[in-house]
């Protein structure tokens, strides 16, 4: 990835057989074909590490936290904020207290919309967002839009699928409250100059979430350097659990948000007619939280952490590169996205003339091959593409250039079926 | 290589008839005069069919469709058509859920002649994530039919 707040060292060589080793659900058969996995940007496989560190929370030291004055207790709650303490190391965040648990990247962004949005925005105001968002990064802001009369202004594309950047400036203005944007597109790879729109988005005085949902299994995300307000991102894309993701944002701003939900563990004092919060994070935290969930993002952090993000982000420029050859020569195939591997993630989005992606889909699963097909989540940008849907293939750190193959197989029997 | 005895065949499912539809829908346009219609769209897949009617004197006189989707969903539309012309409401109907059962997997509605070329949809019923694609059309057959 590029930017300078994407860094790769010289890295080693990837050990893929030992990687994938650690994944159980790799290791199994697809209609008589062993499993080709290549939807890991809608959800990822766990390592075996997280599995083991979810049933051990269960098996050991299953209890409520921030309540009980036992033993087991003591020992969830414990294990519940230092796995806090391991997600702000993870993301670069100055402390603990600034990152609150959500259930994923979806609910992080709507904890932004419905309490710092509702309660800042004024009619005038503008929300800039980008033609590649994902409708959770876009849908939440039509809600605010409605809700408060603020505007919505969007910054198109290019040819090959990147942020028309020159388009930014012209966009921002004094109006400009908030500008909301993905780190990498989940639909065709993108990877976004962040910390530059934060800049210039900061030059305004507006205020800049990143949905990082993309992002965080493939590169060091360090929030400090990137200088956001908000980040949010979600544990099942990057080998944890699913039902639990992170929204980092500045003290100052979380200080200043009306509270989320009311429920227990979130107040201070509670009369008949009002309360008190409790103080960060747990103001933002009502209600029993995902304790196991985010003991398993910790451990997904972690396993993240011992593998290297450089070794990550070599391996999957190596994937990105042979994906690239690989698929451009299987004819009548349109590769979107950037051209230069330094742009995009190993996403491989495309349409192949004369078979809908349905079909393709349908077509690789019977070989084993899991892709998705369809509008993932970003029917703004399929229409600006001017195709109703794509094909997606995404790797992770266990893919290999083998299945890569067996991909390019699997789109020429959809070839010969249709052709 | 092991073989997965459960595991559909494609053949099941791409047969002659289907990409033939598919690649040349009969059918496929504007229906001027049309005193029936309707828009569905499959929210999580972006397949879409515009189906028109033409029902004179409680008969269907005409019918076409226009869409965006996959081999199934589209040949299904167009298949439809087809068997459409001239029968009654009461007929249509029936015929709607003779290939509903069909795609749930009923032989008998499989075995059924009523439903013409469109039988060779029942391998559908096999690839149950594809279900929905068949019946695309025929759920906008039966909200067309509910304004006459």
């Amino acid at each position: 990835m590029k930017g300078g707040e994407l860094t790769v060292a010289s890295p080693e060589i990837l050990d893929i057989a030992a990687v994938r080793a650690q994944f159980p659900a790799l290791d199994q058969r697809v209609h008589g074909h062993p499993l080709v996995f290549l939807d890991s940007a809608a959800s990822a496989q766990r390592p075996r590490a997280v599995l083991d560190a979810v049933e051990d929370f269960y098996v050991r030291d299953n209890a409520n936290v921030h309540r009980g004055l036992y033993e087991l207790s003591r020992r969830a709650t414990e294990r519940y904020e230092a796995a806090r303490a391991t997600l702000a190391r993870f993301i670069g965040a100055a402390d603990p207290a600034e990152v609150i648990w959500t259930r994923g990247t979806t609910e992080s962004i709507n904890l932004v919309a419905m309490t710092w949005a509702w309660s800042n925005l004024r009619p005038g105001d503008e929300i800039v967002l980008t033609l590649l968002e994902h409708h959770s990064n876009l849908v939440p802001w039509q809600l605010v839009a409605e809700r408060t009369g603020a505007k919505l202004r969007y910054v198109d594309i290019d040819d090959e699928g990147r942020l028309r950047l020159d388009q930014l400036d012209a966009l921002l203005s004094e109006r400009t409250r908030l500008v909301a944007v993905g780190h990498v597109s989940n639909a065709i790879g993108t990877v976004n100059p962040v910390r530059e729109i934060i800049e210039r988005a900061h030059a305004v005085g507006a205020k800049v979430l990143i949905d990082g949902a993309q992002a965080a299994p493939h590169a060091k995300i360090d929030v400090q350097a990137l200088g956001c307000d908000f980040y949010a991102l979600s544990g099942h894309k990057m080998g944890g659990p699913m039902g639990i993701g992170v929204l980092w944002a500045r003290r100052e701003l979380l200080e200043a948000m009306p509270p989320y939900q009311g429920g227990g563990d979130m107040i201070d004092v509670v009369e008949l007619e009002r309360s008190t919060w409790a103080a960060l994070p747990h103001k933002f935290e009502a209600g029993t939280p995902n304790v196991a969930g985010a003991i398993g993002l910790a451990a997904a952090a972690e396993w993240i952490e011992s593998i290297g993000h450089d070794r990550v982000a070599a391996h999957e420029q190596a994937l990105i590169r042979y994906g690239m050859e690989r698929l451009g020569a299987v004819e009548g195939l349109r590769l979107f996205g950037p051209k230069d591997p330094a742009e995009r993630t190993a996403v491989f989005s495309f349409a192949l003339d004369g078979v809908h992606p349905h079909d393709v889909a349908t077509i690789l699963d019977a070989e084993g091959i899991a892709v998705r097909a369809g509008h993932h989540c970003t029917q703004p940008l399929m229409r600006r593409l001017g195709v109703p849907a794509t094909t997606r293939a995404s790797c992770w750190v266990y893919n290999t250039t083998e299945e890569l193959d067996r991909l390019a197989e699997g789109l020429e029997t959809a070839r010969r079926i249709f052709g | 290589m092991e073989i997965d005895r459960s595991t559909p065949q494609l053949g099941s499912l791409y047969q002659e008839l289907i990409l033939d539809h598919y690649k040349r829908p009969r059918n496929r346009g504007e229906l001027e005069g049309a005193n029936a219609e309707a828009h569905l769209n499959n929210p999580t897949c972006g397949d879409q069919i515009r189906l028109q009617l033409l029902v004179e004197e409680g008969r269907i006189a005409d019918a076409k469709f226009l869409g965006d989707g996959c081999s199934i969903s589209q040949s299904s539309a167009s298949m439809m058509t087809q068997l459409l012309k001239g029968k009654t409401v009461e007929e249509a109907q029936a015929l709607a859920e003779r290939f509903t059962r069909m795609m749930h997997g009923d032989a008998d509605a499989a075995r059924d002649k009523s439903l013409g070329d469109l039988r060779a949809l029942a391998g559908v019923s096999r690839f149950p994530v594809r279900v929905k694609c068949a019946l695309l059309g025929w759920n906008a057959l039966t909200e067309a039919l509910k304004s006459v």
